[in-house]
């Protein structure tokens, strides 16, 4: 990997010729910067940047970070992150923080209990807001991933906005999704509710000096012998933590290298990428159907399509079809 | 797609009194800005980093404690010489007129707030004077 080094915090300016993909492939972290910048941002810039950077990703390991607001998934990001420098191994974070529904703002403050990172060119970390988006992640999130993993980081690890019950998208971008628990938030029956609980790789439970974290252990416990055989053959390892005082750290960190090894060497790795590659494939192939449609048929002919279906005249499903085929030029779509 | 302006507010040096900082973050978030807020205690390097990783388009910079005159021009330095002068720097505090005018004409400190200045005043400054489109044509 290219290495990042001190001296890339001097950036250059963006010199004539040489494209920023290039720039961070030298190490420049401004231009890595730039890059997450234009692809959040999306549009044109960002597809060209994608295009360009693509064939350097596939490399990161992506580790999802995920559980309630007040956790300590922020904590515990900064403590795996100074773990993974302590065996040599460079990271890229990304934390992401809700946006207002009403204002489009967002106060991203991740950032505060990753203090201890400072200035370690090894170490990138990203705030992102969600941006609308629900899910627990942006929509970008995939994307700027990408970039970080172009940049040569080993490890990728993004943290999700506070998670509630469905925020199960980051185990779609993940190869490794830790759920991070902690004592006293519900009984038995909340730990065997579908969702976030299922997507786990790693179970961690922060904040192990309270009185209820062995209960919690319990119930995680419990709620795994209750299901059949464990997804993907991999038993789901539950570690106990205190992140503001450093325990539990390594035993992290080596659960998720192990759910890694487990991957590769059972064909689970390539068949998640093969997966995640064409959910994205069919996503991209959606926009661009749409962007499609929406430049050969006029605004005025599309209201009017609307205004039809909303009196009934036709339905929604039909009109799309016919919609479809005349933008494509074809007279019929089956 | 509409881009977001991008604030970091920080604090730089040693007092503990965020509220000031906070409350500027809050009207920054209410006026649809992303506001990356790191905290107490940063020193101009680890301001300066967390800039230049975040992408800001702006940097507040919230102080109580006196220092400023140091504090503040070390903030810009590092900032020139990771060649981000293209970045908006205002700061709020209790900074008197005289050093008020050393740091806007000698330093480049877009503008000083102090006590009782108005956050809409705050925000309608960055939203005229951020350079939204600072990154537009460049080549990817």
């Amino acid at each position: 990997m290219p290495t990042l080094s001190p001296s890339a915090f001097q950036a250059r300016k963006c010199e004539r010729g040489v494209g920023l993909v290039d720039q961070m492939q030298a190490g420049d972290r401004r231009a890595l910067s730039r890059l997450v910048s234009i692809v959040e941002n999306g549009g044109e810039d960002s597809r060209r940047a994608l295009a360009k950077l693509y064939q350097y990703t596939g490399r990161a390991q992506i580790i999802g970070v995920t559980g309630p607001p007040g956790a300590g998934k922020s904590t515990l990001v900064n403590e795996l992150a100074l773990e993974f420098r302590r065996r040599d191994t460079t990271v890229g974070i990304l934390a992401v923080d809700p946006t207002s529904p009403y204002s489009g703002g967002a106060i991203l403050g991740d950032r505060i209990r990753m203090q201890p990172l400072g200035h370690d060119p090894s170490i990138f970390v990203r705030s992102m807001a969600s941006r609308g988006q629900l899910g627990g992640i942006a929509r970008a999130t995939g994307d700027v991933v990408k970039v970080l993993d172009a940049a040569g980081f080993n490890k990728i690890i993004v943290e999700t906005i506070g998670a509630g019950q469905a925020e199960v998208e980051i185990a779609r971008e993940a190869h490794t999704t830790v759920v991070v628990e902690v004592p006293g938030l519900g009984d038995d029956v909340q730990a065997i509710k579908a969702g976030i609980l299922e997507i786990a790789d790693v179970f961690v439970v922060n904040k192990a000096d309270r009185e209820d974290a062995q209960k919690t252990q319990r119930h995680l416990q419990a709620m795994m012998q209750l299901g059949g055989a464990p997804r993907e053959d991999w038993p789901v390892p539950i570690v106990m933590t205190v992140a503001t005082k450093a325990q539990g750290i390594e035993a992290v960190v080596d659960a998720i290298e192990s759910h890694l090894s487990h991957l590769q060497t059972t064909g689970h790795f390539v068949e998640r990428e093969r997966q995640r590659v064409e959910r994205e494939f069919r996503s991209i192939l959606q926009g661009l159907a749409l962007d499609l449609v929406q430049e050969r048929v006029g605004p005025e002919q599309r209201a009017a399509v609307v205004a039809r279906i909303q009196a009934r005249q036709v339905d929604p499903y039909t009109a799309a079809e016919r919609m479809l085929a005349d933008a494509l030029g074809v007279a019929e779509l089956k | 797609m509409e881009r977001k302006i991008r604030v970091l507010v920080a604090k730089p040096g040693l007092d503990g009194h965020d509220r000031g900082a906070k409350v500027i973050a809050r009207a920054l978030r209410d006026a649809g800005m992303e506001v990356v807020y790191t905290g107490l205690q940063q020193t101009p390097q680890m301001i300066v980093d967390a800039a230049l990783q975040e992408d800001v388009d702006v940097i507040g910079l919230s102080i109580l404690s006196g220092a400023h005159m140091t504090l503040l021009p070390k903030v810009m330095q590092l900032l020139n010489a990771a060649g981000a002068a293209d970045v908006l720097v205002v700061a709020g505090g209790i900074i008197s007129d005289a050093d008020a005018e050393i740091l806007r004409r000698e330093h480049g400190i877009a503008a000083v707030y102090g006590p009782g200045a108005s956050t809409n005043a705050i925000v309608e400054f960055i939203r005229a004077n951020v350079k939204p489109e600072r990154f537009s044509g460049a080549e990817v």
